[in-house]
C-alpha cells in the first residue's frame, strides 16, 4: 500500500482520508463515515443548484486541463428531451499518475456517490465508469460496490426513495492510452476504436451515443459529495482563488519517500519534494522534475519554488497536469529520459492525424540515434522544428503531449543532448 | 448554383476573394467555387463522414488562433480565410513530410505514380530531399480481398476505403489495424471484404496503396488515354471513364454523375466493362457469292446491300436487335426496317442478379445485364425471352445479337439476310451481308438507362479493321435508297434521330452535354433529372 506516507510536511487528507481501511470499500463501512449522506442532500436540491455549488467551489477538473467541473456541467443543454449521459473517466494513464486507481481501490463508494450527484446536476440517466483496462483489482472493487449500492436502492430505479432513477454501469476498456482523451473515451465506450474526434461536436452537444454527455475524472468527482456535504465556501479554505482545494500527488522517480499524498493546492513544489517526499534517496541535487504527468513540461532543478497550483505550475512553464511529479537526480540522462517518454506517446498514438502517427515515432528514431552517439547538432533544429509542426496541428493533443516535455528538455538540458554527440561535429555547429 | 431558399446564404472571403454559399457549407467546398482547391486526403465529396485526421486541408482563418480543417469548418459570414498563408503552407509541407517518413517512394514501380495525390502534393510543396536518415518502419503488402491487393507502406491511413465501406457501402468489413505509425488496413477478424461495390476503395484511394490486382503493374498513368463513357454493364448507366492503352481497356473507374452513380459504379460493371473488347471480331464486310461470304471493300458491299434491299421493296419480315446497341444504331435500324416493311424489332436482354448500394438509391446493379433496353423500347423494339428461328419470309435484319439458341439454318428461308454485327456469330454466317460494326467503346454515341435517361459515351478505341459504328454505315445504305444523307460524325446522326424520334425530340448532342438529359415523356423527364443535370453542370 502505497498511502499515507509519514511526511514532514502537513498533509490535507480530505479525499484519501478513508483510504487504507478495508471497512470503507463496503456500503455500511461507508455509510459508518458519512457516505451517501451527500447523495440524499442533492436529492432535496434541484439540478441546477447542484451545478451552482460546485461552480462556487472553484472545483477544477483532476484529469489534466484543469477545466472548471460547474461550468462544464452548465454546457448541458436543458429540457432537450434527450438523454443525457454521465462518463466517469477511470482510464488513468498519464505515466507518473496513479491516484485514482487508490480512490477506486479503497473508496469505490465514494466514486459512485460522486457519480450520482454529478448525473443529477447534468440530467444524466445513466452514469458510465470507463475503468482502464489493466484495473483488474479496481474494476473487481468497484463492480462489487456498484451491486452493492443497486441491492440497496443507491442506484437504478428511485434513488434513495426518490422519484429519480439512474443506472450506473462499469466498461472496462481495452489498454488504450488515448482511451483517456474524452472523445476517445465514448467511441471506446460505444464500441469503436478509441480514436479521438474533431470537435465539434462537443461532448455537451453530442457525445456518448449522439447524446449529451460529460466526462469528468475520477478525482474530480470524488471531490464532489464532500463540496456538497459542507459547501462551496468550505472547500475554498484550501488552494488559491483560481486553484481551490486539496488534490491528490502521485510522487515518483529519485525520492525517498513516493507515493500518493493530498495536499492542499498552493504549496511549493520544492515542499513536496524536499519535505514530503524526503528529496533524492542518493542525496544528490534534483535536476529535473516533470511535475504534471509525463505530458508536462520539464522543470529544472532550479525552478522548485513554483506554487504547486494552476496558475503557478503555468507560470513556471509547466502545467499542474495530473500532479504526478517525476523526479529526476543528477545521474539522470534525460536524453533516455525523454526517448522513452516519446517512445510511449509512439506507441500510444491512435494513429489518425499524421503530425501524431508519423511525428512521434520519428522523434523517437531521432533520439534513439542521438543516444547511440550517432547525434548532429541539426538533430536538435530538426526536432525543435518537430515541435512547431506537431503544437496545435491535430485532433487531440496527444501530439502536443510530446512536444511539451521535448521542448523544455531541449530548452534546459541542450548540452546533455550534445555531450552525446561527437564533439568535431557540435563545435563545427 | 441555385439560390437555396430555405437556407440563408453566408458571404466569406477566402483567398482575397469574396464568395456567397449556402450557410451550412463547409469552407473546403466554399473554396471550390472560387477555384481554390485545398489539398486533402481524409475528405471526399462523396464520403458522408469528415474525421479531419489528415490534417491537409488545415487553413488559416483570421481571428482564430489555431489554424483549422478545411473540411469540417463551416463557413460564416465575415470570415476570411487563407488557404495559402505562410503558416498554411508551411503546415501543409510538414504534413508531406511527415507522410514521407515511412513511405517507400517506389515511385516507379507503384501504380498511382502519375495520378498520386501525395506525389503531386510533394511536388507542389517542393519537397524532393527529406531529413528522414532514420529506418523506415515497413509492412509489405497484402491482399485484401480476392481482387484487391493493399500496399501498406504506401497507405497515408486517409481512411476513405474503410468510411466507404462502413457509411456508403454500410458493410463494416473493413477496419484500421493496430495504431500509430504501425496502423493499416485490414478485414475485421473473421470477416472477409466481399461486396459488389468493393472495388470503389481502389478509387477513393489518393495513393498508390490499394491496387486492383488486374491492373498492378500494368502501365504507367502517363501511357494511358481516357475517354468520358457509360458502363453498358446494366440499365443503369454508371458514368465511367474508360482508360486505354495501346488500343485495350486498361482500366475502368466511375465518373461522377449526382444524378445516376454518384462517385461509384459496381464492381460487376467493371470487370464487365473491361471484357467487352475481347473476342474475335467481325472486321471486314462480306457478301454472299453463292455457297461463300465474299470480303469486299465498304463502297462495293453498300452498293451490294442498297441494291438488294431496293430490289426487294417492302416485303415484310423480322429483326433482331441487340439491347446493347446505341440510341443512334437503333435508330438508323428502326429507318431501315420500315424501308423493308418490317415492325418490331425482337431483343433479348440477359438477366443476373442485382446489388444495391445503400446509400445512393439510383445506383444499382439492375437484373437486365444490357446498357439500353430502354433504348429498343423506345424504337418500337419488342422484348422476348427467346430466339425464333427467323424462318418468316421477307426480310431479316439482324443488328449485333449473338443469335445465341439460333437453329443451324437460322434466317435461310429470309429472302434477304442482313447481319451487322460486332462478331461473326455462328449464325451469322447465314447471312447474305455481314456489315462489321464497331463496339460501343469504339465510337461515340448514347445509351437510354432504365430511367429514360440519355447518356454520352465517347470513343475510348480504335475499331478493328474495316469495322464502323452503325449509324455510320446505316446512313450510308439508306442514303443510297435515297432516305437522307451519309452522316460522318455523331453529332450528325443525333440531330436526325432528335429530328426524327418523338422520345428524342428537343435534346442536342451539346445540350445533354456530359451528365445526359431526360428523354421526352421518360421517368427521369418526370422526376426533373434534366433540370438537376444542369444544376450538376
Amino acid at each position: 500500500m502505497s498511502f499515507p506516507h509519514g511526511s514532514d510536511l502537513e498533509t490535507t487528507t480530505r479525499l484519501s482520508r478513508h483510504q487504507g481501511s478495508a471497512e470503507a470499500r463496503t456500503l455500511e463501512g461507508w455509510r459508518a463515515r458519512g457516505g451517501y449522506e451527500a447523495l440524499r442532500r442533492s436529492l432535496d436540491m434541484s439540478p441546477a443548484e447542484v451545478t451552482e455549488v460546485v461552480k462556487a467551489s472553484g472545483l477544477r477538473g483532476r484529469g489534466g486541463a484543469g477545466f472548471p467541473t460547474g461550468l462544464k456541467w452548465s454546457f448541458m443543454p436543458k429540457d432537450d428531451g434527450k438523454p443525457h449521459y454521465l462518463c466517469c473517466n477511470a482510464d488513468e494513464s498519464e505515466p507518473g499518475a496513479f491516484k485514482d486507481r487508490e480512490v477506486i481501490r479503497w473508496t469505490p463508494h465514494l466514486l459512485i456517490e460522486g457519480c450520482l450527484i454529478a448525473a443529477r446536476a447534468i440530467g444524466a440517466e445513466h452514469a458510465y465508469i470507463y475503468v482502464r483496462g489493466e484495473f483488474f483489482e479496481e474494476t473487481r472493487v468497484l463492480n462489487a460496490a456498484v451491486v452493492e449500492a443497486y441491492e440497496n436502492g443507491l442506484a437504478g430505479e428511485g434513488i434513495l426513495g426518490s422519484s429519480w432513477s439512474c443506472d450506473v454501469t462499469i466498461h472496462a476498456g481495452a489498454g488504450a492510452y488515448i482511451a483517456g482523451e474524452e472523445t476517445g473515451l465514448m467511441n471506446s465506450l460505444m464500441g469503436n476504436r478509441a480514436e479521438p474526434w474533431a470537435k465539434p461536436p462537443f461532448p455537451a452537444q453530442a457525445g456518448a451515443f449522439g447524446m449529451p454527455t460529460t466526462v469528468n475524472n475520477v478525482e474530480t468527482l470524488a471531490a464532489v459529495p464532500m463540496i456538497l456535504e459542507h459547501g462551496a465556501e468550505w472547500y475554498r479554505q484550501w488552494g488559491s482563488e483560481r486553484s481551490p482545494g486539496t488534490k491528490l500527488w502521485s510522487c515518483s522517480g529519485h525520492l525517498v519517500r513516493p507515493g500518493n499524498y493530498e495536499f492542499a493546492l498552493g504549496l511549493p513544489l520544492s515542499d513536496i519534494i524536499f519535505e514530503a517526499c524526503g528529496g533524492t534517496p542518493s542525496g544528490r541535487p534534483v535536476k529535473a522534475v516533470i511535475p504534471g504527468g509525463s505530458s508536462t513540461a520539464f522543470l529544472g532543478g532550479d525552478e522548485l519554488d513554483c506554487a504547486t497550483t494552476y496558475e503557478g505550475l503555468a507560470e513556471a512553464g509547466s502545467a499542474l497536469g495530473t500532479a504526478s511529479p517525476i523526479v529526476m537526480d543528477e545521474d539522470t540522462d534525460i536524453v533516455a529520459a525523454m526517448r522513452r517518454i516519446a517512445q510511449f506517446y509512439a506507441h500510444e498514438s491512435c494513429g489518425q492525424c499524421v503530425q501524431c502517427r508519423e511525428g512521434t515515432s520519428w522523434v523517437v528514431r531521432i533520439l534513439q540515434r542521438i543516444e547511440a552517439g550517432d547525434g548532429r547538432p541539426s538533430d536538435i533544429d530538426t526536432l525543435y522544428e518537430l515541435c512547431e509542426q506537431m503544437t496545435g496541428r491535430t485532433i487531440c493533443v496527444l501530439a502536443d503531449s510530446v512536444v511539451f516535455p521535448l521542448r523544455s528538455s531541449l530548452d534546459k538540458f541542450r548540452a546533455d543532448y550534445e555531450a552525446l554527440m561527437k564533439p568535431s561535429l557540435v563545435a563545427a555547429g | 448554383m441555385a439560390e437555396n431558399g430555405a437556407r440563408a446564404d453566408v458571404r466569406l472571403t477566402i483567398d482575397g476573394v469574396e464568395v456567397t454559399v449556402p450557410s451550412g457549407t463547409r469552407v473546403i467546398e466554399a473554396a471550390e467555387r472560387v477555384g481554390v482547391v485545398v489539398p486533402r486526403y481524409c475528405y471526399h465529396p462523396g464520403i458522408p463522414t469528415r474525421p479531419a485526421q489528415c490534417r491537409m486541408c488545415l487553413v488559416e482563418v483570421e481571428g482564430r488562433p489555431k489554424l483549422e480543417p478545411s473540411c469540417t469548418l463551416q463557413a460564416t459570414d465575415d470570415m476570411v480565410v487563407n488557404t495559402a498563408s505562410d503558416a498554411a503552407r508551411t503546415a501543409r509541407q510538414a504534413v508531406i513530410e511527415f507522410l514521407l517518413v515511412n513511405h517507400p517512394l517506389d515511385c516507379p514501380i507503384c501504380d498511382a505514380a502519375g495520378q498520386c495525390m501525395l506525389q503531386d502534393y510533394a511536388y507542389v510543396t517542393n519537397q524532393l530531399e527529406s531529413r528522414v536518415d532514420e529506418p523506415k518502419r515497413i509492412m509489405g503488402r497484402d491482399r485484401i480481398s480476392d481482387d484487391i491487393l493493399y500496399f501498406a507502406d504506401r497507405c497515408v491511413i486517409c481512411t476513405r476505403c474503410v468510411r466507404f465501406m462502413r457509411d456508403v457501402a454500410e458493410d463494416d468489413s473493413l477496419i484500421v489495424a493496430q495504431r500509430g505509425d504501425k496502423a493499416y488496413i485490414d478485414t475485421f477478424p473473421g470477416r472477409e471484404l466481399d461486396n459488389p461495390f468493393q472495388g470503389n476503395i481502389v478509387d477513393v484511394c489518393p495513393v498508390g496503396a490499394l491496387v486492383h490486382e488486374d491492373f498492378v503493374f500494368k502501365t504507367r498513368a502517363w501511357d494511358m488515354d481516357s475517354a468520358a463513357s457509360v458502363c453498358p454493364g446494366c440499365p443503369t448507366g454508371c458514368n465511367v471513364t474508360i482508360d486505354t492503352k495501346e488500343n485495350q481497356i486498361v482500366r475502368v473507374k466511375p465518373r461522377h454523375n449526382a444524378a445516376v452513380n454518384s462517385w461509384w459504379m459496381c464492381d460487376y460493371g467493371r470487370r464487365h466493362l473491361v471484357m467487352t473488347n475481347r473476342g474475335v471480331r467481325a472486321d471486314v464486310p462480306l457478301v454472299r457469292d453463292g455457297e461463300q461470304l465474299r470480303p469486299v471493300d465498304w463502297a462495293t458491299a453498300l452498293d451490294w446491300v442498297a441494291g438488294r434491299i431496293d430490289a426487294l421493296g417492302s416485303p415484310g419480315g423480322s429483326a433482331v436487335v441487340s439491347p446493347d446497341a446505341s440510341n443512334e444504331n437503333l435508330f438508323y435500324v428502326e429507318r431501315l426496317l420500315g424501308r423493308l416493311g418490317i415492325t418490331g424489332a425482337a431483343f433479348i436482354v440477359p438477366q443476373g442478379e442485382t446489388a444495391a448500394l445503400p446509400t445512393v438509391p439510383t445506383l444499382k446493379l439492375r437484373a437486365d445485364r444490357a446498357a439500353n433496353p430502354a433504348g429498343a423500347e423506345l424504337f418500337g423494339g419488342r422484348r422476348v425471352d427467346g430466339l425464333r428461328n427467323g424462318a418468316s419470309a421477307g426480310g431479316l435484319v439482324v443488328l449485333d445479337d449473338e443469335l445465341k439458341g439460333a437453329d443451324e439454318d437460322f434466317g435461310g428461308s429470309a429472302d434477304f439476310f442482313l447481319y451487322l454485327g460486332t462478331r461473326l456469330a455462328g449464325a451469322a454466317r447465314n447471312a447474305d451481308a455481314v456489315l462489321p460494326i464497331a463496339t460501343f467503346a469504339e465510337m461515340d454515341g448514347t445509351f437510354t438507362n432504365f430511367e429514360g435517361r440519355v447518356q454520352r459515351f465517347h470513343q475510348a478505341l480504335r475499331p478493328p479493321g474495316l469495322a464502323r459504328p452503325g449509324w455510320m454505315v446505316l446512313s450510308r445504305v439508306l442514303a443510297r435508297l435515297g432516305d437522307g444523307e451519309a452522316v460522318n460524325d455523331v453529332r450528325g446522326a443525333f440531330e436526325r434521330m432528335a429530328a426524327e424520334a418523338p422520345a428524342f425530340a428537343g435534346l442536342t448532342w451539346d445540350g445533354i452535354g456530359l451528365k445526359g438529359a431526360a428523354a421526352a415523356g421518360s421517368g427521369a423527364e418526370a422526376a426533373g433529372v434534366a433540370a438537376s443535370a444542369e444544376a450538376d453542370a
